[in-house]
């Protein structure tokens, strides 16, 4: 800093005003004035951009009896381009970070891959190709988009199926299913069914996860998929029946044990589908949200 | 907060049934005792089975019998995991609390940054001030800490409400960060003592601590206030970085480490360094806008003297600390991308890219007010001419700079105006819009910018060593060494190679700025060592030169404003990233728009707080005239 001296004062005031200064009023008017002028522009600045919401990934129910292949290809595109968030790096040059998949043929691709000695998977097709690089991108890294310092051994690429992705089994596979048809391929893997969504809720939670308690009757039924078999709504079919007005026919203990021992007493006309592991799964305080919630479903 | 509820009242079961044991035990050694002097033949195993219960006792001259607690199933606690709250676990008070928490929080951090930074500098200014032994500067030091003492108070007011209006409406994600701090929290709280203590004794001892060994002791007490100071803001920054990496927590939030594997986490010393360098700027922008209304305000050339010395030394201070801050932002996105790919992207070529835009308005504002600052602050000195024709080539840099760098990628556009274009992005200004460019003119200004500040510093002086014309020609050397660097390394690897590469080069490009000012500084300081010195006079400026010293102010509080917007919503719909989801009503991303609305809200209360913090340091120093009674001291 420089410092200042007795004899480097300027006594003669400045060029402009002679040595006379403004009122303190007069000076915190003009400075105030000119604070807000440009705190205004800033805003402006900001008022004449796009102007773009960035949304929250919102859950969505699918009506599987009604699902078409094209659906399914279509939900897949979305999800490439939404909730997946594939595009913020698959995207083509100079702006990608990692290869452009829309702009490549992804059945060609992948077989040329599965033949690359630097495979380190198990699978044999495409489809199977797919799904492993969107779960574990690590068995293959195309060149140069690896991890720096990795020599590309490792990707950079997050799960899918993992926080903050999280796309469930059959979103992958909607994708699978658009990146399969987009350059007019033929789509391998099967549309979902009820049947099919009854046993992926059936099947056990990945190894070292603990899911978290649910807080509501309503987080519990959809932590435990129950309306991927049962209606809520109505009394229609899917796997098992609906349980509109389920508390006028059942009692809360009725309705409990057909939770915790679903096989002891089946609906008749219905086959015993129901997964019989709710017991272990179940808190004691999700189970009794959930018996309390559809006694009181009496219509 | 059930879970720690839970654990607070087990906590207090286990005490009272420890007193219970303990009066128990007494009554038993009693009985036992009086058994044992009376009957010798009682066996061990009656003993055992009568006193089992009761837990850890010994027979005089046997071993302690081990017996088993006996655990309910009611005893044992769940690992926490992170909470996720429904729609309705939000409170609804009619208004946005994202809006209501987004004030409070900025308003808090802008006065944090504020109070952290001034005993800072103060502390170095009064250190000068016992070196050259020029008390002056020991009163522009006093003069610091007593315009920014209300803005303890206000800071504390701030937080205060912040963590109510936290509790209030985010009681879930606020239940699980205090899981997961723990008893952080607390020593945070009891630093605030610390802190406190250190302030008061460092400000009102600073007359009474003034000379010889005492005010060594009173460095001593600045030195204890900004260490205590440092430690509020690193472990306040913890719980930030927590939320953007969280770390010491396994996948769904249940804490596997202990309390230095939380902080830990890979955001928090960048975020650290980034918020210690800003602070320091922006603590010397807005005292250096205190000198310029003051300046502005006196008739007395002795004091515009002293306030045109006063605002020079804050613009001083913020320019120096402003200088640096972009490499620390480069290494915080660089961590950011380290850490998630997807997180950088987000921020930087996704969603939120246009912000950038915004950004590079206010950093060209701060900029070229600080580089016309400099070159107003060059009519002090007669010797200024020399380098005065330097001054339309530096101003032609930051211009076309500052244009490259507001140059947007992606245009909004019509389908005939794509088709005019022949494309979405326009062949000659469209490769301009992207990082490559922005990172060449980022570089070039901050160049320039040492270059206005080195003649500055040079303009009233005349250097005497004998190597003068050798160490200005290593000095040019070194200025298009960098300028040609920094440009090749932009071009050729900013178009001509992939991605990975581009970010790569960047880091060269910010060496080259960085080695221009650390060599600019030690060849100045050794060539004007023993310089000639010429005549400087401190008040001869133009008034409008004073302006820049509010421009800065402003600029870099909506400069803050508009990161911390940035840096809370690359977090997208998490409370605490890949942890706990947010599921409030504002779970999603503002427009840039809105954000800007916010952020102009926040400054103008902030500007409003500033001068009530000023006008009550110089209420202090105001004394009513005694009034004037009818009847008294009339002649006689």
């Amino acid at each position: 800093m420089t410092d200042l001296s007795e004899k480097d004062l300027d006594t003669h005031g400045t060029q402009e005003d002679g040595g006379r200064g403004e009122s303190s009023t007069n000076v915190l008017g003009k400075i105030l004035g000119f604070s807000l002028g440009l705190t205004l522009i800033f805003t402006l600045v900001t008022s004449l951009l796009p102007q773009v919401e960035g949304e929250a990934p919102v859950e969505k129910k699918v009506d599987l009896a009604a699902l078409t292949m094209d659906d399914f290809v279509a939900m897949g595109e979305e999800l490439f381009n939404n909730k997946g968030t594939c595009t913020l790096c698959h995207k083509p040059a100079p702006l990608g970070r990692a290869p452009d998949i829309a702009g490549m043929d992804m059945l060609a691709t992948s077989a040329k891959r599965l033949a690359d000695e630097r495979y380190k998977g198990e699978v044999k097709d495409a489809e199977g190709y797919i799904r492993e690089s969107m779960v574990d991108p690590s068995k293959y890294v195309v060149a140069t988009w690896g991890k720096k310092g990795s020599n590309d051994t490792e990707s950079p690429m997050p799960a899918v199926d993992k926080a903050p992705i999280q796309l469930s089994d059959m979103e992958m596979d909607a994708v699978i299913a658009y990146l399969q048809s987009k350059d007019g391929g033929e789509v391998t893997v099967k549309l979902p069914s009820p049947e099919a969504a009854a046993e992926i809720t059936a099947a056990p939670a990945p190894a070292g996860t603990v899911a978290a308690p649910a807080a509501n009757a309503e987080e519990a039924l959809v932590k435990y998929a129950c309306s991927a078999c049962h209606s809520m709504t109505n009394k229609d079919v899917l796997v098992g029946p609906g349980l509109l007005g389920v508390g006028v026919r059942l009692s809360a203990n009725e309705i409990r044990q057909s939770i915790i021992d679903p096989n002891a007493v089946i609906t008749e006309g219905f086959q015993p589908a129901m997964p019989a592991d709710f017991a272990d799964k179940m808190t004691v305080k999700e189970l009794e949200m959930i018996v309390k919630f559809l006694v009181e479903k009496k219509q | 907060m059930y879970h720690k509820n839970k654990s607070v009242s087990a906590a207090l079961r286990s005490f009272l049934g420890r007193m219970g044991i303990l009066f128990l035990l007494m009554f038993v050694f009693g009985s036992t005792s009086t058994a044992h002097a009376a009957g010798q033949g009682a066996s061990t195993d009656d003993v055992k089975q009568r006193i089992a219960p009761l837990g850890r006792v010994a027979i005089e001259g046997q071993k302690f019998i081990e017996v088993e607690p006996i655990v309910s199933a009611e005893d044992t606690v769940e690992p926490m995991a992170a909470p996720r709250p429904s729609r309705l676990d939000y409170p609804n008070i009619g208004v946005s609390s994202r809006a209501v928490v987004w004030i409070l929080a900025q308003m808090h951090l802008f006065f944090g940054a504020l109070v952290l930074a001034v005993p800072l500098f103060v502390l170095v200014i009064e250190l000068m001030g016992v070196k050259t032994g020029d008390e002056r500067y020991d009163a522009m030091a006093y003069e610091f800490m007593k315009i920014s003492l209300t803005g303890f108070s206000i800071t504390a007011i701030f937080g205060g409400s912040l963590a109510l209006a936290l509790f209030v409406l985010y009681p879930d994600f606020m239940a699980y960060m205090m899981h997961v701090f723990g008893a952080q929290w607390l020593v945070y709280a009891g630093i605030f003592f610390l802190e406190s203590f250190f302030l008061y004794t460092y400000y009102y001892g600073w007359n009474a601590m003034r000379y010889g060994n005492l005010k060594w002791l009173h460095l001593t007490l600045g030195l204890l206030l900004n260490g205590a100071g440092m430690t509020i803001m690193v472990l306040s920054n913890s719980w930030a970085t927590f939320m953007m990496a969280p770390s010491g927590v396994n996948e769904v939030g249940v804490v596997i480490g202990d309390i230095w594997e939380v902080m830990k986490g890979p955001l928090w010393n960048p975020i650290n360094l980034h918020r210690f360098i800003a602070n320091i700027a922006f603590g010397g922008a807005v005292v250096g806008a205190y000198a310029a209304f003051k300046f502005l305000s006196t008739r007395d050339p002795v004091k515009r003297a002293h306030y045109d010395w006063m605002g020079y030394t804050s613009n001083f201070i913020a320019i120096l600390a402003f200088l640096p801050l972009p490499f620390a932002g480069y290494w915080l996105m660089a961590e950011i991308y380290a850490y998630s790919q997807q997180m950088g992207i987000t921020a930087m070529g996704g969603i939120l890219a246009w912000l950038f835009i915004v950004q590079a308005v206010l950093i060209g504002t701060i900029l070229l007010a600080g580089n016309f600052y400099l070159w107003s602050g060059m009519s002090r000195t007669e010797g200024s001419v020399r380098y005065q024709p330097l001054i339309k080539y530096i101003a032609l840099v930051l211009v076309v700079c500052f244009l490259i760098w507001v140059t947007p990628h992606t245009l909004i556009l019509s389908a005939s105006e794509i088709a005019e274009l022949g494309g979405s992005h326009h062949h000659i200004l469209g490769p301009l819009g992207i990082m490559p460019a922005k990172n060449i003119a980022v570089n070039l200004m901050l160049v320039v910018t040492f270059l206005s500040f080195q003649i500055y510093r040079r303009s009233d002086k005349v250097a005497t060593v004998s190597w003068v014309k050798a160490g200005n020609a290593l000095l040019v050397a070194i200025y298009m060494v960098a300028i040609v660097n920094i440009v090749f390394l932009g071009v050729y690897y900013g178009y001509f190679t992939n991605t990975v590469y581009k970010v790569g080069s960047s880091v060269a490009q910010v060496t080259s700025t960085l080695l221009v000012i650390i060599t600019g500084i030690v060849i100045d300081s050794l060539m004007y060592k023993n310089a000639k010195t010429l005549p400087s006079h401190w008040g001869r400026i133009p008034d409008r030169s004073q302006y820049a010293l509010f421009a800065l102010p402003i600029a870099f509080t909506w400069l803050m404003g508009l990161m911390g917007y940035v840096r809370s919503s690359v977090k997208t719909h998490w409370h605490v990233y890949t942890v706990m989801k947010d599921n409030s009503p504002d779970n999603f991303i503002p427009t840039i728009g809105y954000a800007g609305n916010m952020i102009t809200i926040v400054t103008v209360l902030f500007l409003l707080f500033v001068l009530f913090m000023f006008w009550v340091a110089n209420l202090g120093a105001t004394t009513q005239p005694k009034p004037v009674i009818a009847g008294e001291g009339g002649v006689g």
